[in-house]
């Protein structure tokens, strides 16, 4: 249970954890004693000499964009076909083969052949993150069409509430869970996938600049630049999709 | 002109790689503005169906259906309450009354007023999930109340209540309609409770359901629910007709 004494030796717990990792990455580092792996001081003077002379924060800038931008198109275009699927047989027993290739086609593939047939453009690169997220997006928006309560949805019709408020009422609330799954599951995976767009045919954001680091042999700014972007993404999980589940969940509590 | 003119003459359900099963056949009544009807009937013989038909909810019928003279889809504003009260469980109570609103100017107030008739003001901004069973009948009746409906459709709302919430809720339902002079369906196999709210009974045959016995209730109001009145006309109807919940009539004389 949650009482305090226990969030509290909880707290404790993690905050040793996070000293405890730190210590074995030091006490590696200095045994090691080889430029490949710096030791967790040498990051952090690394990340402040990036951030200082402003390159850090506009590559992570565009990366950050990349990925906002292929998130939200392929969110949107997943739910709608998603929801058709899941409340369409017909639509379903189309498009569901398709479906099954599209998530095995591996996310290489999707970025070379995108490149290949648009150019090495921002359309190109935005379009490759979408078409790799948009199957997960669908295959689980499926899913929570399915489930919708068609008892409810009845309700909607009995009382003649248009088609509008029917569906951000009732319909939509009833996809939520899904929606938030596929948010959290999406944003891990597409900021992974837009780094290797943008190693393979950008010339700027966080993926370029690994690249750059790793014809240098520079581990200290790879890994700099890499724990600034897994920052960026906790920090949209915390202060975003954790109060947002909050609160269109608060009904369950 | 008629608050409902029923005239179904076949109303049947496909089946995959079967005959169409049929629920309702040759089922003729109307009820008049301002009516309380009851249906009785046994289990399967198709009130709930006839209650969507009625409602708008299925088209798909052979005949007629009309309620206020046109089909249910273009007829007056309906209230409904089905068997559960089927809540959304993300909406607070009020936010569930509010779903069905039209108007929300004019009915903010009216809002109001029903939670404080239906005893649920200190729970206006609870969860369904935090209520008990009584209470969410309670706001399913609300809902079906708020726009004050011509034609109400009541699928045994007090169907596993406790006998004093169920009493309370009956009262409370009369006094409404009273009000309103709503014209109430109100499905039913509670024969005491059929005779006790209605104007008049309609008993069904067991499925393919049609009308057996078509009974005025012509007891004074206000009656009360366990009242000798009621009892005895009960008990005569059962003595005329042992069978009539089963949904078998005798003819007279045979």
């Amino acid at each position: 249970m949650a009482d305090p004494t226990n969030r509290q030796s909880e707290f404790r717990i993690r905050i040793f954890s996070a000293v405890a990792f730190l210590a074995v990455w030091q006490v590696g580092a200095e045994l090691a004693d080889t430029r490949m792996l710096p030791d967790p001081w040498q990051v952090v003077r690394a990340i402040v000499d990036h951030l200082a002379n402003g390159e850090l924060l506009y590559h992570a800038g565009v990366t950050l964009l990349r990925v906002g931008v292929s998130f939200f198109v392929a969110m949107a275009f997943g739910t709608a076909l998603g929801m058709v699927m899941g409340s369409n047989r017909r639509w379903d027993a189309a498009l569901d083969g398709v479906l099954v290739l599209a998530l095995n086609i591996p996310a290489l593939v999707v970025i070379i052949l995108c490149y290949l047939w648009f150019g090495l453009g921002e359309f190109a690169a935005i379009l490759a993150v979408a078409i790799n997220k948009f199957p997960i997006v669908v295959v689980t928006m499926r899913e929570g069409a399915r489930a919708v309560d068609g008892d409810l949805l009845q309700v909607g019709r009995a009382f003649r509430i248009e088609p509008q408020r029917t569906f951000f009422r009732i319909y939509l609330p009833q996809l939520y869970p899904y929606l938030l799954a596929s948010a959290r599951s999406g944003l891990a995976l597409v900021w992974k996938i837009v780094l290797v767009v943008e190693l393979l045919g950008r010339s700027d954001g966080v993926g370029f600049k690994l690249g750059v680091y790793f014809q240098f042999f520079d581990i200290a700014s790879i890994l700099a630049y890499s724990f600034t972007f897994i920052a960026v993404v906790m920090a949209i999980e915390m202060l975003i999709l954790a109060p947002l589940d909050r609160r269109l969940s608060e009904w369950r509590t | 002109m008629s608050a409902l003119d029923i005239k179904i003459t076949r109303k049947s359900y496909p089946r995959p790689g079967q005959a169409p099963l049929a629920v309702l056949t040759d089922l003729h009544f109307k009820v008049e503005e301002g009516e309380f009807v009851s249906v009785v009937g046994p289990s399967g013989c198709g009130k709930t169906t006839l209650l969507n038909l009625i409602g708008g909810l299925d088209g798909d019928v052979e005949g007629s259906v009309l309620v206020n003279g046109v089909a249910p889809e273009d007829g007056p504003m309906t209230g409904h309450m089905f068997q559960t009260p089927r809540l959304m469980p993300w909406l607070t109570v009020r936010d569930n009354i509010r779903l069905v609103e039209k108007d929300a100017a004019s009915s903010g107030h009216r809002v109001e007023e029903l939670l404080t008739e239906m005893g649920l003001a200190d729970f206006a901004d609870a969860y369904p999930a935090h209520l008990s069973g009584g209470m969410r009948r309670r706001v399913a009746l609300a809902r079906a109340f708020l726009n004050e409906p011509g034609l109400l459709l009541l699928d045994e709302p007090f169907l596993s209540l406790d006998a004093p919430v169920a009493n309370h809720l009956r009262r409370v339902l009369l006094e409404l309609c009273g009000r309103r002079s709503s014209t109430v369906l109100f499905v039913t196999h509670d024969l005491r409770e059929a005779l006790y709210l209605a104007d008049r009974v309609l008993f069904m045959s067991g499925g393919p359901g049609s009308i057996v016995l078509d009974l005025p209730v012509d007891l004074p109001r206000p009656r009360q629910p366990e009242s000798e009145a009621v009892e005895r006309m009960r008990i005569n109807l059962l003595k005329d007709h042992p069978q009539l919940l089963a949904g078998l009539v005798e003819k007279k004389g045979s």
